[in-house]
């Protein structure tokens, strides 16, 4: 991890997200998008990693990242996902959310749709709506779907004015994330330590199932699926804690793993190789952690500065009807063999690390110290 | 107190005649508010309409652009692993750690600098491009300072070294020579340039000598007449003696070489060598050190501290520390001669050369328009032991009075903008300013960070976590209050209950409960059931919040048709007083449909505890006879506890016959 590039961006950095590469095209990320928050004018960009013509010969900016364009974006930003290609879904603590597009010809952002009231709260007897935070979304071509503060769940279509489903009251508390299971089924996390499965094919605002760690439960903030294995899931709570989950069995976790020591702001599987995994944190610091099977030799070296993980609780019930070869490297592990190597891969802590995005061998993570860190050698 | 150092300067008010009204005004961290009153000096002349604005004056708004942000957010992590540095590292190495850390202050300050410039050619008007460039100056002068204070304060150099440090001091800052030097080398005919020999001149002025030999070399290939001239130079050049680095060769033996090779440029000069040649013969003296061949360069020179180390450099190259500002003070006064006064930023360098601190931070002070500099330059003069015998008659110690005032300036950051005050963005920065200052750190942190502004949940978080990580107990209640209180405003009773759970606050639980409980009975279900249903051991915050905990617990027994359970859970309720008194015909009335199942659910002992509670409570009811709807009331309830009644009497018969047959068999 020798080459991670740093740059002060004067704006905190709430989210950050590769563009996704054409499906079966052979190119390496480049570019990638980053939300602001907490500043007076608040700001979605984008940003290039690619060689530019004029490169200094010294390599002055070899692989730092440009600014390619930016557009003022109402509120902070609390969530952002690529829709495509070429749009993307921010959405704001105004309760709004927006469809940016990005015109390459003459590089540009535009607002292309505009949901505006699409988190609100209603004051006790009065009609009045006042604004409440969108804090996620996630994109499946058509679909959109947020969650907010006040516990709404809005099914958006690309091309719909309106939205196609709301669950009112989906929640009794804060809604912090939501991610795709397997369409049109989602996942959700709040802020009493519950994670909860939805399925859009039925009426109601009942979820059609509830896990949640036992006890205290402590808020999750960021969920992502196993890009292969969709019954694997993995969430991030405020006491940093990383849960694994096998969403056909059991209400609880698989594992829970003890990791940062403030509030897990997010969590990713790696899209392509998920023994892979990263986590950010509160606390300033960002992880890796890798759970192949087959670490490699050189790993003592690879791993300095890392730590093993600690497992605290762990409850597979009955795996044996499961193939073996199907086991995900995340649910099989054996409390008594400490696999998962975690590297730490910021230099020195910072102020929280709020956001990371994965892509290939390349990782972007934007800070509230307001600087945007990028690595393209993950796996070297 | 001590006395003013220079009258303050005056801000005017647009809007406020100051001599026909009167102001009033209040302090506020960074900033002060001023307004008109409607108190007048004479009594009646208030025909004149006033000004109706308030006005937030802040002394260092030039200072908070979008670039220099970047310089507060890096330097913050220097200051951090600045304060990190084990007390333990003694001698060399903490010497070495701490030059690295000013060195990497000031690289941050010229990366701004560079940055500031490059905006400054870029900017569309002029009137932001003199901004950039007025920014430019600023921070060019901050550097040079600190430069300054880092070789005398922090390398404190001795003799000898001082003046290789200031030699590169001086050629860092007179940095114009290289665009030149590039321009005359890239040129047909570099001796024929017309800055050719000013070039030279600049070049043997920095004491750059090598360099210079080079450029006599270009002129003696194409001028054969001065070629031997040149080439007399260039070995005066070669063989002037200099300190290096890795010399072991002592002081002495320096000065008696110098010595030697002085009095060769001497014999040079008074032999006439250079005479037919006077840019040949200005730069001989120049070597010797000759004032006034030196102050005929005073272009070239650009300021005094050049004039000051070129001066040293061929006149007292072993000049020790003490006797330096004997020689600034008089450098200046050669240099500017009478004909100006010095500037700040020359009284600045003065106090350094003089080595008094003190001066130093306070004449940065009142010149600079921020704290950041005097608040980091003091941080680290301090972590050098150099501060220490100095209190302030006010507060606490100097360092700690100065970062106190950035920390504070961090936090007001963008405050007062806009109405809706959501923004304060640097304000994350100030709180591990405020951690460093052992004395009134905590309680300005205590004070700052109750009046940030919670605009979404996650912010929220972020201010929670800085006040648990620092065990504010007031703080984390009073910020989990305010976010239940505004779930309850937003209807969000579920989230309100949430907050009020983490800040362990059984009043306001109480309060949440009675919402949950109040809506039940309104509309028959409960509502957020995946909050409730899921207390856990939060249920024993207040005794509502078990009742309401508990209640639930009932439903659901009743739902899952666990008939005995439900019965005991219910009575339980009642008899351990944890259930509002209010709350109990609602209880009773759901022993109902318990006490009308086939088989019988509560036992006889149970049903005198139920007949009990009933009695109790149509005893303590008072007995009024008022007209119209609250008769109605009235009616309905007695017929509610006759039913009871009936239904208890009925169960009790069953109850006694099962229990009596039961035993019998």
């Amino acid at each position: 991890m020798e080459e991670i590039y740093a740059k002060f961006v004067s704006q905190k950095i709430s989210k950050t997200r590769w563009r996704p590469v054409p499906p079966g095209s052979l190119q390496t990320a480049e570019t990638f998008a980053t939300g602001s928050w907490d500043n007076e004018e608040n700001y979605v960009s984008l940003w290039s990693i690619g060689d530019f013509g004029n490169v200094d010969s010294d390599g002055g900016f070899e692989g730092e990242h440009q600014l390619l364009c930016d557009i003022k974006h109402h509120g902070d930003v609390m969530d952002l996902q690529f829709f495509d290609q070429e749009r993307i879904v921010a959405a704001s603590s105004t309760g709004c959310v927006t469809v940016f597009l990005h015109h390459p010809n003459n590089q540009t952002l535009s607002v292309s749709q505009q949901w505006t009231t699409a988190h609100y709260h209603t004051g006790p007897g009065s009609p009045s709506r006042s604004s409440a935070p969108c804090t996620g979304v996630v994109c499946d071509n058509p679909e959109i779907v947020t969650v907010g503060e006040d516990g709404r769940i809005n099914l958006f279509r690309a091309d719909h004015k309106e939205a196609v489903r709301t669950i009112d009251n989906a929640d009794s508390s804060t809604l912090h994330a939501v991610t795709f299971l397997r369409t049109p089924e989602i996942l959700t996390v709040n802020s009493i330590g519950q994670l909860k499965i939805w399925d859009f094919r039925k009426q109601g605002n009942e979820p059609s199932q509830i896990l949640s760690l036992t006890g205290d439960r402590v808020p999750l903030h960021c969920v992502d699926r196993h890009p292969n294995q969709q019954h694997v899931v993995a969430t991030g709570g405020q006491d940093g804690m990383l849960s694994i989950w096998d969403v056909r069995q059991g209400t609880m976790p698989v594992s829970l793993l003890k990791a940062h020591e403030a509030e897990m702001w997010e969590v990713h599987f790696h899209p392509s190789n998920p023994d892979h995994l990263f986590t950010c944190s509160e606390d300033g610091s960002l992880w890796h952690w890798d759970a192949s099977t087959d670490v490699p030799e050189k790993s003592s070296l690879f791993n300095q500065g890392g730590r093993s993980s600690t497992f605290l609780s762990h409850s597979i019930s009955n795996q044996a009807n499961v193939h073996q070869s199907l086991i995900s490297s995340w649910l099989s592990t054996d409390p008594a063999k400490d696999r998962i190597e975690i590297t730490s891969l910021l230099p020195s802590r910072t102020l929280s690390v709020n956001s990371l995005d994965v892509l290939g061998p390349c990782l972007v993570c934007g800070t509230d110290a307001e600087a945007i860190y990028v690595t393209r050698q993950l796996f070297s | 107190m001590e006395e003013l150092d220079s009258e303050p300067t005056v801000t005017l008010i647009p809007g406020v005649n100051s001599k026909k009204k009167q102001m009033c005004f209040d302090w506020g961290p960074g900033e002060m508010l001023v307004c008109e009153t409607s108190f007048n000096k004479k009594e009646k002349s208030e025909t004149v309409p006033g000004c109706p604005f308030i006005y937030i004056i802040r002394k260092d708004i030039d200072v908070y652009s979008q670039i220099l942000r970047k310089l507060f957010n890096e330097s913050h992590g220097i200051f951090v692993g600045l304060q990190r540095i084990e007390e333990e590292l003694t001698g060399k190495s903490r010497k070495a750690q701490l030059v690295r850390v000013s060195k990497n202050y000031r690289s941050v300050i010229r990366a701004c600098m560079e940055e500031m410039h490059q905006a400054a050619i870029a900017a569309k008007d002029p009137a932001s491009g003199r901004q950039f460039s007025s920014q430019v100056s600023i921070l060019s002068a901050m550097e040079l300072i600190w430069n300054l204070c880092e070789i005398l304060f922090i390398e404190v150099a001795p003799a000898g070294p001082l003046l290789l440090h200031l030699l590169d001091w001086v050629r860092l800052h007179v940095c114009e020579v290289d665009s030149l030097l590039a321009d005359v080398l890239g040129s047909e005919n570099p001796s024929k340039h017309e800055s050719f020999w000013n070039l030279v001149t600049i070049l043997v002025l920095q004491g750059r000598l090598d360099e210079a030999r080079q450029m006599l070399s270009k002129e003696a290939d194409v001028s054969p007449t001065s070629a031997g001239m040149c080439r007399i130079l260039g070995d005066l050049m070669r063989t002037m003696p200099v300190l290096s680095p890795g010399n072991t060769q002592t002081l002495t033996e320096l000065e008696l070489k110098w010595q030697h090779w002085h009095e060769e440029c001497e014999r040079h000069l008074q032999d006439g060598t250079f005479a037919s040649s006077p840019h040949l013969e200005s730069l001989c003296k120049i070597m010797l050190g000759d004032e006034a061949a030196l102050l005929e360069q005073k272009e070239l020179l650009n300021n005094w501290y050049h004039f000051l180390v070129t001066r040293l450099l061929y006149s007292h190259p072993t000049v020790k520390p003490i006797d330096l500002h004997f020689y600034a003070q008089s450098s200046l006064d050669l240099f500017l001669g009478g004909e100006s006064s010095p500037e700040p930023l020359d009284n600045i360098l003065m106090a350094a050369f003089e080595f008094d601190i003190h001066q130093v931070i306070k004449e940065c002070s009142i010149a600079l328009s921020n704290w950041w500099f005097v608040a980091h330059l003091t941080d680290l003069l301090d972590h050098c032991k150099l501060l220490q015998s100095h209190n302030l008659y006010f507060g606490s110690n100097m360092r700690e009075f100065l970062l106190l005032e950035y920390a504070s300036g961090l936090f007001a950051h963008h405050r007062p903008s806009r109405l809706s005050s959501d923004c304060c963005s640097l304000w994350q920065l100030g709180v591990d300013y405020f951690d460093y200052c052992p004395e009134l750190g905590r309680v300005s942190l205590e004070l700052h960070i109750e009046r940030i502004p919670l605009s979404t949940e996650q912010k929220a978080l972020k201010v929670l976590r800085i006040c648990e990580q620092r065990q504010m107990t007031e703080q984390v209640r009073s910020i989990c209050k305010i976010l239940a209180m505004k779930a309850v405003r937003n209807n969000r009773l579920g989230s309100a209950l949430s907050w009020s759970i983490r800040a362990k606050d059984a009043a306001f639980a109480t309060l949440v409960s009675d919402r949950f409980l109040r809506d039940y009975c309104e509309r028959g279900c409960f509502s957020d059931l995946d909050l409730i249903d899921n207390l856990g051991p939060a249920m024993m915050l207040s005794d509502r919040l078990t009742f309401l905990g508990k209640y639930r617990e009932f439903h659901r027994f009743y739902g899952e048709k666990r008939f005995c359970d439900a019965a005991s859970l219910l009575l339980s309720l009642m008899t351990s007083q944890i259930a509002p008194r209010c709350f109990w015909v609602t209880l009773l009335t759901d022993a109902l449909p318990l006490l009308e199942q086939k088989q019988v659910i509560f036992t006889t002992e149970q049903t005198y505890e139920l007949m009990r509670c009933l009695e109790d409570l149509a005893s303590g009811r008072p007995v009024r006879g008022e007209p119209g709807a609250q008769r109605l009331q009235e009616d309905i309830e007695n017929t509610k506890l006759e039913m009871l009644r009936l239904a208890l009497a009925r169960n009790l018969a069953r109850a006694i016959i099962k229990e009596g047959s039961l035993e019998g068999s």
